[in-house]
């Protein structure tokens, strides 16, 4: 399958629907896509597993990384299906123990993202989980941090994509599925 | 099954108190026989001394993510005992609530509503305010994801001194909400959290005198 939406499938529309759109958050001009509304349908937030969790059930994926703070609600229920692990990629200082780290740039100044060590081993074949991807930093971060430990990244997934800001040419060549476009 | 078992002991139900009865009898497999997947399940759980400070034992959750048949018998032991209760609601406290709570809410056919601090959720909110050790912090919940008479269980990774929980249960009482129990892998036991929750139970998978 080509690492693209999964056009056809009839489940997308009803996800798509449920997605709110809040204009100005967090600030003047952003048009702030809220997955919030999708877990308040147990339809709509089980077909989004579903269409996941279907595309990556016999892809041999041992690790699942999600992106703090959403990639948390969807990551686990994937991993949990294909029998994956699930690695929580974390902000500076909220893991307990020893980390490794990757910088990334924000719009004004950079951010860290930490993954613990000994989580993710040489040879693991990881998907990158997150709600969405926007100018693709932090999912390059992720892919770098597995990466640096030996993992190969098969796939970056995420519910929504805004193409416009080009986050797919930022992967390092990893494909990505997203159910959703916002343009 | 201890859930089984439990059953047997249920008190006899008034026919007034059908929603009470529901409440009484997810009290009543609370005293279960311990479950024979929870030793592996606490074994899979990593302390961390002194972090994020001195003195500190941290219940590190993340090692027991990476077990797979100890992160699914987690899910399967909260699902088991909500599935079919009337529960449509799970609310999730950031951020490793956010781990447990989706699963949970999957497999049991209920909403997830996300707990968070403040300025993360997008649209209209309210808030609850609960106290630290020095200071206060704030709980955030968006308008509109809940309904009165919606029934709820409440998920953390774990419970310390149950202020957080304690938050999370007057926000959702505060829209009409009728929390069914709060859930957490971890209790703390030594920092009281469950004397916070008042009327509402607590069900724990593991204690620990770390604290």
């Amino acid at each position: 399958m080509s690492g693209n939406k999964e056009e056809e499938d009839p489940r997308i529309n009803g996800i798509k629907t449920k997605i709110r759109v809040v204009p100005d958050f967090p600030k003047k001009g952003i048009m702030f896509q809220d997955i919030t509304t999708v877990l308040l349908d147990p339809k709509a937030f089980k077909d989004t597993i579903d269409l996941f969790v279907e595309r990556y059930r016999d892809k041999n994926i041992s690790v699942v990384a999600g992106i703090e703070a959403r990639g948390f609600l969807f990551g686990p229920p994937i991993a949990l299906a294909i029998g994956a692990k699930f690695v929580p990629l974390r902000k500076p200082k909220k893991l307990p123990g020893e980390t490794i780290f990757e910088e990334y740039e924000l719009e004004y100044g950079n951010d860290r993202l930490e993954m613990h060590v000994g989580a993710v081993e040489a040879g693991d074949r990881a998907l990158v989980v997150d709600d969405l991807i926007a100018t693709g930093g932090t999912l390059c971060a992720a892919i770098n941090l597995l990466e640096r430990v030996g993992a190969e990244v098969v796939e970056c997934a995420c519910v929504i994509e805004l193409p416009e800001l080009q986050g797919r040419q930022r992967l390092k060549g990893k494909p990505l599925c997203m159910l959703v476009e916002y343009r | 099954m201890t859930t089984i078992d439990q059953e047997n002991k249920k008190p006899p139900r008034s026919e007034l108190a059908v929603a009470a009865s529901l409440d009484s009898e997810i009290m009543a497999t609370k005293e279960d026989v311990q479950d024979p997947r929870i030793p592996k399940i606490a074994s899979s759980i990593r302390v961390i001394p002194d972090f994020p400070k001195p003195g500190i034992m941290f219940q590190d959750i993340t090692t027991l993510l990476l077990d797979t048949e100890a992160f699914k018998d987690t899910i399967d032991i909260f699902v088991e005992r909500y599935k079919g209760k009337g529960i449509s609601v799970v609310a999730g406290v950031e951020a490793r609530g956010f781990i447990f709570g989706p699963p949970i809410a999957l497999a049991i056919g209920a909403k997830f509503v996300p707990m968070r601090k403040p300025k993360k959720l997008p649209g209209k909110v309210i808030s609850e305010e609960y106290s630290l050790e020095y200071g206060t912090d704030k709980i955030e919940m968006h308008v509109g994801a809940v309904e009165p008479g919606e029934r709820a269980i409440i998920i953390d990774d774990l419970i310390a001194t149950g202020g957080t929980l304690a938050a999370a249960i007057r926000l959702l009482e505060r829209v009409g909400v009728t929390i069914a129990e709060c859930a957490c892998v971890i209790e703390l036991p030594v920092l009281k959290g469950r004397e916070k929750l008042g009327e509402t139970p607590l069900f724990i998978l593991v204690t620990s005198d770390a604290a």
